[in-house]
């Protein structure tokens, strides 16, 4: 069995059919690249393992528990909480909090989440607070912004404001990381320092889904590659299997556009 | 009639004033969140009887609004009988809420879905997000149209007069009907003039207060 199963998954809204059975796995420490054009539904799956949608059918499971069923009746928002953690997203968007401190953006979840319905006494919960600090600034400092702890978003770049959101997504430890074209939004310029902060998690075995459109990045990175086009995977190999020799006619058509205007 | 005597009549008339704009202000901000929930709504009939409602009191005159609570029980035999003050301040209070509630939906509907989606993917519950995430923006995106809004509060006070409520123009009215004097009339503007300014440097100073970030 492996790592992260996704299982016939179809998503459909209102009348258009966004997902059309969406089947694929991944081992742990994998990179895995999903391409692909505007419309093809990889931000949908992506969003459908973060249950920031609900897939019509379909099942998704990680290290052998099932995280979501469709034959399982809807969960209720803690069950879903529970289960999303498996899974942390990083937006095109960014999202940070804007009134928070690059600190805190990075420190409020953990801390909401360990500090949540439990009586501490002052100690304890100074302890708890002390530990997720220091993890915040470790992490902070491995994505190179430990000199930004006390700036706030709007003083940061796009690409530091996109290694603060890396950064607070492994705050809360998720298995699987999973990117939605983490540098679409992002001057051409400031690509690179995102994209080599995800490159470094990759040498410290971090599991990840990136939906992007750097073809060499992911030629590059990616252990897998999948291409989805009209919702469904097209095609899936390893980079040089996809890049080099795709199967599917779409899949050269796609890439040949792609490196016309990179 | 001299400066003092003048002076101490509208002081108390502004006390009242001062009364009626406090403790709307006061009863309406939260009023008008619990209204926002209501328009804002999953459950259809709820929020459709919290919107007819809201645009009921917002498209009538508060004078009227006033006159209806202070006379209505009566009118209608009920054996009701608010006391002047009161009456105006429910009607108020209703009245207030339900343009604070506009404010405070316009506020929360500004906040990008984004902001939301990055609480719920960090494991937040709703709560969380809106209290630890949403609320402090959206504060901070509604002080400029809660200004205009306190500001024509403190205006609005002097409709308590449509039933006797003796708030400040109503004091100066009472002086000069007797004394046939003019500057009273001038005189109360500057109570006006200089409590606005007053609100108006507070207002300023929150917004400055909330500008450490910008977006």
């Amino acid at each position: 069995m492996s790592f992260l199963e996704v299982k016939n998954i179809y998503k459909s809204f209102g009348k258009t059919e966004v997902l059309k059975g969406i089947d694929f796995s991944m081992e742990k420490g994998e990179v895995l690249a999903i391409i692909g054009s505007s419309g093809s539904g990889k931000t949908t799956l992506l969003r459908c393992m973060n249950f920031l949608e609900t897939p019509d059918t379909g099942t998704v499971s990680v290290n052998g528990n099932v995280l979501f069923s469709s034959d399982e009746p809807p969960y209720s928002d803690a069950e879903k909480r529970e289960k999303r953690l498996h899974f942390g997203l990083v937006f095109q968007q960014f999202n940070l909090f804007p009134q928070y401190n690059v600190l805190k953006n990075v420190s409020l979840a953990p801390e909401l989440r360990q500090l949540k319905g439990k009586k501490l006494s002052k100690a304890e919960k100074k302890e708890i607070i002390k530990q997720i600090d220091d993890n915040s600034r470790r992490l902070l400092d491995t994505v190179g912004l430990s000199d930004k702890v006390n700036n706030y978003p709007c003083e940061l770049s796009g690409g530091q404001q996109q290694r603060v959101a890396i950064a607070r997504a492994l705050a809360l430890d998720p298995d699987i990381l999973c990117f939605d074209e983490p540098t679409s939004a992002l001057d051409p310029e400031l690509t690179g320092e995102v994209l080599r902060v995800i490159r470094e998690l990759k040498t410290s075995d971090r599991t990840m889904i990136v939906v992007t459109h750097e073809m060499n990045f992911a030629r590059g990175v990616a252990d897998k590659v999948i291409f989805m086009a009209d919702g469904v995977i097209e095609e899936y190999g390893t980079p040089d299997e996809v890049f080099g020799a795709p199967k599917s006619e779409k899949t050269r058509s796609f890439l040949e556009k792609s490196l016309e205007n990179p | 009639m001299s400066f003092w005597d003048v002076t101490r009549q509208l002081a108390d008339g502004f006390g009242i004033t001062l009364i009626i704009f406090g403790i709307t202000l006061v009863a309406s901000l939260p009023l008008g969140l619990i209204i926002t929930f209501g328009s804002m709504s999953k459950i259809p009939p709820i929020k459709w009887i919290t919107k007819v409602f809201v645009w009921i009191i917002r498209g009538t005159p508060l004078m009227l609004q006033i006159i209806l609570i202070f006379y209505g029980p009566g009118l209608m035999n009920w054996d009701i009988m608010l006391p002047r003050l009161t009456a105006v301040l429910v009607a108020f209070i209703i009245n207030y809420s339900c343009y604070f509630s506009e404010i405070y939906r316009g506020g929360i509907e500004s906040i990008s879905k984004g902001q939301y989606e990055a609480g719920q993917v960090l494991g937040m519950t709703k709560t969380q997000i809106f209290f630890k995430i949403v609320l402090f923006q959206v504060i901070k995106r509604i002080v400029p149209p809660m200004g205009n809004e306190i500001i024509t509060l403190v205006k609005d006070t002097s409709l308590a007069r449509v039933i006797a409520v003796t708030e400040l123009v109503k004091a100066a009215e009472n002086i000069i009907a007797v004394k046939s004097i003019l500057w009273p009339l001038f005189y109360v503007g500057a109570f006006y003039l200089l409590f606005s300014a007053l609100l108006t440097f507070l207002l300023n100073l929150a917004e400055k207060k909330m500008n450490y970030y910008s977006g």
